[in-house]
C-alpha cells in the first residue's frame, strides 16, 4: 500500500468530530472505503453521508488536531505484489520491518473478489504432519481452512510453526495479528534455522503495534496468497494467528461507529467478516490457498461469539487440550474435526483408515466415561479397566502433540493397541478389513468374565 | 419515465439515495459506479430519501451516483431449462460468468436465449384457463416442463390462439389469451415472479400425508416427514447438519431436488458440483445433477443476495410444484439468512429485538416456511414442495431467536446433539428429543398404515419408548453404580444401546449403509422389535454388555452387506444364535 500524497492534491484541514478511532469532515468527490492520510496517519473511509466523511484512522486518534492536514489517495488499500514478497517481514500495510528494501510490484486492491465457486476445485491433496491426533484423527487437505482452538497457554504457535514446516507447501505466509514480539521472534528464527526464509512471507502487527491495523493483516495476507497461487500455481499455505485479536478489533471499531452490538458485544457482521476471510481458502486446478489459524478461547468455552461463529465458517477445528495423565498437550479427538478428511481418507491413505479412526475414538470415549464412574466412587468393570489402560497408551503414542511418525505407522500402533486390550467385536470393525489387518497372535478371549 | 435517483449516503452495502420520482418498498434499482451496475433493493423510504441494500461490494461509490429504477420487485426468470444449472442468489449462471473471481456488476442469464425447445400444446383455442393452468410442454432432460399462463392471472381467461407443435425459443410468443374484460395478453415459454411473493396458482392446499423416503433410518422411521412436509434441522457446528443434509439430497424419494446453499462454505457446494454429475438417482438410475438445482450464495458472496438467494430458491420450487411435481427444497443454512436480515437491521439503526435481530423475524421465517406444502392444481394434479431447513444456532444454544422462531412453523424437528457427535453416534440427531407431528396426523398415519404395515405407528411407538427407558436406566446405573442396580436395569439400557447402534446410526460414506430403502427399514425395525421383546437371562452385570455387543457387531455387519445377500444371512443366522444364548427360557 502505498502511502506518499500524490501531486496536486486537495488537502483538507477541519475535522468536525473526533472519536478514539474515527474522525469526520467535509469532502466532496470521495470513494467509499478510499484510503486517506489523517496527520500522516494511514484511515480509510467508512461512511459517507452527503459531504460528512468519516475515516477509521487505523494507528488511533491520540494527538490528532481539529486542524490537521487530511489528503485522499483515491484507492482502497493495495498490497504491492511480486517475487520480492519472498522471505519478507512487512508491517499491515505492507512495508518492510526487515530493513529490506520497499516492495515494487503490481498494486493489488486488498480483500478483493471472491472466487466463482464453478470455478474452484474439490480439495483432494493429502497434507500430512507426523502429528497423529491430525493425520489419523483430523487429516488435513489443500484447500481447506482449520483454526487451532487453545487456551492462550497452550503451545499452538509452536504446533503450527511445525505443521507449516512439514506441511511440504511451496509457499508459507503468516499473518501475526497481535501477536507478541517473542512470537514474532520465535517464528523468525524458526524459518530462519528450518531454511526456509525464501519460501515465507509474513505481515506482522505486535502487541506493541496499534489495534485496528489488525484489522488489515488478514486481507494482506490473503492477497499476497492469491498472487502465489493463482499466478504462480503454488501451494500456499495461510497461517492466521491470533484471529481472536482481530475480532476484538473488529468490535473495537463497531462500538466506536455506534453499531448495535449481538452476542459477546461482537458486531452483527461477525459471521460475514471472518467468513469473508477464511473463504479465501481455495483449491485450483493447479495452485490452492490451505489456511491454519488460531482463535484463542477464554476457559475453553467454544460458545463465545468467536469460537462459534469460526467453528460454522471452517471445515473444523483442531482442539489443544493439556491430558494431565500423560502431562503432555493432545489434539483431543472429542473436539477436533477436520471436515475435509474424508476426501482423503481411504483414497489417499489405507483402506482401513476410516474404520480405525472412529473405532479407535469411541474406544477412546469409553475410557472417558470409565473414568468418570471412577472419580464418582464406582467399581469398574473388566472392560471399564480396559479402556482405561488403552486409553493411556492411545494418548501416549497417537494423541500427544510431539509424535512424529507417518499415517501407515499410526493405523498399525492403533491395530496393536485394539489387540492387547480388547476383543474383535468390543472394536467392532468390519470383518474383511479385521481379518486383514488384525495383530498375529493374540488371542480373542478378553471380554470372557471370570 | 422511469424514477431516477442520485446516491447521497454509504456505510458497508446500505445506500442512501435521492429521488426525484415514485418509489415502492423492495423496487429494485441499479446504481452506476462508474459505467459498473450494482442492483440494490430498496428496504425503506423516508421522503424523497430512499435506502437500498446493495447486492455487491460498495468499494469506490462515490456521492452524486447516477441511480436507474426499475420499478419491478426481485424477479427470477422461470421456463425451461433451470434444471442441472448452478445459480447464484440473483439467478445468474455461474457457469455463464467469465473468470475465475466473480466480477462485480457482471450477469449471465438464467435461461439460455438461444436454445430451441420442442413445444407440444395441450390445450386447444376457446379453451378457458386459469392463472398456472398448463398451455403446453417441452421436454427439459426427463421433465415434461409445462409451459403455463402468467400465474397471476385474474379470474376466467379464453386461449384465443396456441402455437402447433415445433421447436420454440424461450422469447417466441406460443399463445394468445383473451381475458374477461376482453383485454389480451401474450405467453412466451418463459416468465417472469417477483421471489417475495408467494407463487399461489393452484386450486387448494390439502394435509400433506405421503411419507418422503430420505433413505435416513432415523427419520424415515422413527420422525417421518411427508411430502409436502416441513421440517429443521438445528444443531451446533461439526454434528454434521450438512452431511445429513447431502445425504438426504442424494437419496429422497423426490422428482427434484432444489439446494439452496445459503452463507456456508463455498467447498461444500464444490463437494456437489463434483459430485452429483457422477451420483446415480437411485430411484431412476439418472444422474443426481439431473434431478437438481443449485442456488449458492456462499459465505464469502456478498450479504445482501444471501437474502435473496432462499426466496430465489423457494420460487423455482414452486414452479416445479405448479407442473405436477415432486419438489425437495433444502436451505443450509436459514440462520446465515436471519443473520443478513440482522447486518441490514443494524445499519438502518433500527430498533434490534432478542439477539439483534430484528423484530419481525419470526413473522418472516413463518411466511417462508408457509410456502411449502402440498397443493391441488386446477387440473387435479398435485405438486409439493418440501421443505429442509438447517439452522445454526450461536453457541449450541437452542434458546435463540432463529431456532425458536423456526420451531414455531416446522413440523418436524432433527435436533442434533453435540454429545452424540462427540461421541461419534452420525447421524448425530438426539432420537429423544426429535419428533415429527406427522405422526400425530390421521392422514399420514393411514398411508403409513395402508402402504408400510398396519401396526407401524404401535411399532414405532415401543421403540422410541425402548430408547427413554433405556436413558432413563443409564441415568440410574450413573447415579446409583454398575452393581447397585438390579441386572434389569442394564439389560433395558443395552436394548436401547443395540436400537442406537444398530438402527439409529448409519455410516454415511459406508456405499451400502448410507441409505436404507423403505423395505430394508422395515426388515431391520422388525429385528429392532423382536430383539427388543426378547426376555434375557443374565446372572451378572458384566455379562450383559458383552452379549449386547455381539449382538450389536453382528446387526452392524448386516447393516454394512447388501441386503439379504449371502453375508447378510449369514450374519443374521449367528445373530439368530447368539441370541438364542442368553435367551429365558
Amino acid at each position: 500500500m502505498s502511502t506518499e500524497t500524490p501531486a496536486f492534491t486537495k488537502v483538507y484541514t477541519k475535522l468536525e468530530q473526533i472519536t478514539r478511532a474515527t474522525c469526520t469532515l467535509r469532502a466532496s468527490g470521495i470513494m467509499n472505503e478510499e484510503m486517506a492520510l489523517v496527520d500522516g496517519r494511514p484511515a480509510q473511509v467508512v461512511r459517507i453521508q452527503n459531504d460528512r466523511v468519516t475515516l477509521q484512522i487505523f494507528p488511533g486518534t491520540q494527538g490528532v488536531a481539529t486542524d490537521v492536514d487530511v489528503v485522499f489517495l483515491g484507492e482502497p488499500p493495495t498490497l504491492r505484489v511480486g517475487t520480492d514478497l519472498s522471505g519478507r517481514f512487512l508491517d499491515a500495510y505492507g512495508h518492510p520491518i526487515d530493513n529490506g528494501p520497499e516492495l515494487e510490484g503490481k498494486k493489488m486492491p486488498i480483500g478483493g473478489p471472491s472466487v466463482n465457486p464453478v470455478r474452484r476445485r474439490q480439495p483432494s491433496e493429502l497434507i500430512t504432519t507426523g502429528i497423529a491426533g491430525i493425520d489419523l484423527n483430523n487429516t488435513l487437505v489443500t484447500g481447506q481452512k482449520i483454526p487451532f482452538f487453545a487456551d492462550p497457554n497452550e503451545p499452538f504457535n509452536q504446533v503450527m510453526a511445525t505443521v507449516a514446516l512439514r506441511s511440504g507447501a511451496d509457499r508459507i505466509i503468516l499473518g501475526g495479528i497481535g501477536l507478541s514480539n517473542d512470537d514474532y521472534l520465535y517464528y523468525r528464527r524458526t524459518f530462519e534455522d528450518a531454511g526456509v526464509l525464501e519460501r515465507i512471507t509474513c505481515f506482522i502487527n505486535t502487541t506493541d503495534d496499534p489495534p485496528v491495523e489488525r484489522l488489515l493483516i488478514p486481507d494482506m495476507v490473503t492477497t499476497a496468497a492469491e498472487y502465489f497461487a493463482v499466478e504462480h500455481k503454488e501451494k500456499v499455505l495461510v497461517l492466521l494467528t491470533d484471529m481472536t485479536l482481530f475480532c476484538d478489533a473488529l468490535s473495537i471499531v463497531s462500538n466506536r461507529m455506534d453499531q448495535i452490538p449481538s452476542k459477546d458485544s461482537m458486531p452483527g457482521s461477525l459471521y460475514s467478516d471472518l467468513a469473508k476471510i477464511y473463504e479465501k481458502a481455495v483449491q485450483f486446478g493447479e495452485g490452492s490457498i490451505t489456511i491454519i489459524a488460531v482463535t484463542t478461547l477464554s476457559g475453553g468455552d467454544i460458545t463465545h461469539a468467536i469460537p462459534d461463529n469460526t467453528g460454522y465458517i471452517t471445515e473444523g477445528q483442531l482442539f489443544l487440550r493439556q491430558n494431565s495423565d500423560i502431562a503432555k498437550v493432545i489434539v483431543d479427538p472429542f473436539r477436533s474435526l477436520s471436515r475435509l478428511k474424508q476426501l482423503v481418507i481411504g483414497k489417499k491413505t489405507r483402506e482401513d483408515h476410516g474404520q480405525v479412526m472412529n473405532a479407535g475414538v469411541r474406544l477412546y470415549a469409553d475410557a472417558a466415561n470409565a473414568k468418570t464412574k471412577q472419580e464418582n466412587g464406582f467399581d469398574l468393570s473388566d472392560y471399564d479397566e480396559r479402556t482405561l489402560r488403552f486409553a493411556l497408551d492411545y494418548a501416549r503414542e497417537l494423541l500427544a502433540i510431539d509424535v512424529n511418525i507417518d499415517i501407515d505407522r499410526m493405523l498399525d500402533t492403533s491395530w496393536k493397541l485394539f489387540a492387547t486390550y480388547f476383543s474383535k467385536e468390543e472394536v467392532g470393525i468390519k470383518e474383511e478389513l479385521v481379518k486383514k489387518h488384525w495383530p498375529k497372535g493374540h488371542t480373542d478371549d478378553k471380554d470372557t468374565v471370570q | 419515465m422511469a424514477t431516477q435517483g442520485t446516491v447521497i449516503g454509504v456505510v458497508s452495502n446500505l445506500a442512501t439515495i435521492e429521488v426525484n420520482g415514485p418509489v415502492s418498498q423492495n423496487e429494485i434499482c441499479t446504481i452506476n459506479l462508474d459505467g459498473v451496475p450494482l442492483d440494490a433493493e430498496v428496504i425503506k423510504i423516508q421522503g424523497d430519501h430512499v435506502f437500498a441494500q446493495v447486492f455487491e461490494s460498495t468499494r469506490g461509490l462515490k456521492m452524486g451516483s447516477q441511480v436507474e429504477f426499475t420499478g419491478h420487485m426481485l424477479e427470477v426468470e422461470l421456463g425451461p431449462g433451470l434444471l442441472s444449472k448452478k445459480f447464484d442468489g440473483l439467478q445468474n449462471d455461474l457457469e455463464a460468468l467469465s473468470g475465475v473471481f466473480l466480477k462485480r456488476g457482471e450477469k449471465a442469464d438464467a435461461i439460455s436465449k438461444e436454445t430451441e425447445w420442442q413445444f407440444k400444446p395441450l390445450v386447444k383455442s376457446g379453451e378457458r384457463v386459469q392463472g398456472g393452468d398448463w398451455l403446453g410442454e417441452v421436454p427439459e432432460s426427463w421433465i415434461k416442463h409445462k409451459i403455463m399462463t402468467p400465474f397471476g392471472l385474474e379470474g376466467v381467461w379464453t386461449v384465443e390462439s396456441i402455437a402447433a407443435e415445433g421447436a420454440h425459443r424461450i422469447t417466441d410468443t406460443i399463445a394468445q389469451l383473451k381475458g374477461p374484460a376482453g383485454e389480451t395478453r401474450t405467453v412466451t415459454l418463459s416468465q417472469r415472479w417477483p421471489v417475495k411473493i408467494p407463487l399461489q396458482a393452484y386450486a387448494h392446499k390439502p394435509v400433506a400425508h405421503k411419507l418422503l423416503q430420505t433413505g435416513v433410518r432415523l427419520i424415515d422411521t422413527l420422525n417421518p416427514i411427508v411430502e409436502g412436509g416441513t421440517g429443521f434441522i438445528p444443531g451446533p457446528f461439526g454434528c454434521g447438519k450438512t452431511v445429513l443434509q447431502h445425504i438426504i439430497a442424494a437419496n429422497a424419494a423426490v422428482d427434484l431436488v432444489i439446494i439452496a446453499a445459503c452463507g456456508e462454505r463455498a467447498n461444500e457446494v464444490v463437494e456437489l458440483f463434483t459430485e452429483y454429475p457422477q451420483l446415480d438417482d437411485p430411484y431412476t438410475g439418472r444422474k443426481l445433477m439431473e434431478r437438481t438445482i443449485i442456488i449458492c450464495n456462499t459465505s464469502n458472496m456478498p450479504v445482501a443476495a444471501r437474502e435473496a438467494s432462499v426466496y430465489t430458491a423457494m420460487t423455482i420450487a414452486e414452479y416445479y410444484r405448479q407442473m405436477g411435481l415432486r419438489v425437495l427444497l433444502l436451505a443450509d443454512s436459514t440462520s446465515r439468512w436471519a443473520q443478513a436480515l440482522r447486518e441490514t437491521s443494524n445499519r438502518m439503526e433500527e430498533l434490534p429485538g432478542p439477539d439483534a435481530f430484528p423484530m419481525d423475524l419470526t413473522a418472516v421465517v413463518a411466511n417462508f416456511y408457509a410456502r411449502a406444502g402440498l397443493v391441488a392444481l386446477h387440473n387435479g394434479n398435485f405438486g409439493s414442495v418440501t421443505f429442509i431447513g438447517t439452522v445454526s444456532p450461536a453457541g449450541g444454544n437452542l434458546k435463540e431467536p432463529v431456532t425458536e422462531a423456526t420451531k414455531k412453523v416446522a413440523r418436524c424437528f432433527y435436533a442434533l446433539s453435540q454429545q452424540r457427535a462427540d461421541s461419534k453416534r452420525y447421524p448425530a440427531v438426539d432420537p429423544i428429543e426429535s419428533y415429527s407431528k406427522y405422526l400425530d396426523y390421521q392422514e399420514a398415519q393411514e398411508d403409513m398404515r395402508r402402504t408400510l404395515e398396519p401396526h407401524w405407528i404401535e411399532k414405532i411407538a415401543y421403540i422410541k419408548n425402548v430408547l427413554l427407558r433405556g436413558k432413563e436406566a443409564f441415568d440410574q446405573i450413573n447415579i446409583l453404580g454398575d452393581d447397585s442396580v438390579p441386572v434389569g436395569y442394564h439389560i433395558r439400557y443395552w436394548k436401547s444401546e443395540l436400537v442406537d447402534f444398530g438402527f439409529l446410526q448409519q455410516d454415511a460414506f459406508d456405499p451400502v449403509d448410507k441409505a436404507t430403502p423403505m423395505d430394508r427399514q422395515r426388515y431391520m425395525f422388525d429385528v429392532m422389535n423382536s430383539v427388543c421383546k426378547t426376555e434375557f437371562s443374565f446372572e451378572h452385570f458384566e455379562e450383559v454388555s458383552a452379549h449386547f455387543k455381539k449382538l450389536i457387531n453382528q446387526i452392524k455387519q448386516m447393516n454394512y452387506s447388501e441386503f439379504q445377500s449371502e453375508d447378510f444371512k449369514r450374519f443374521e443366522d449367528e445373530l439368530e444364535s447368539i441370541l438364542m444364548e442368553r435367551k429365558a427360557s
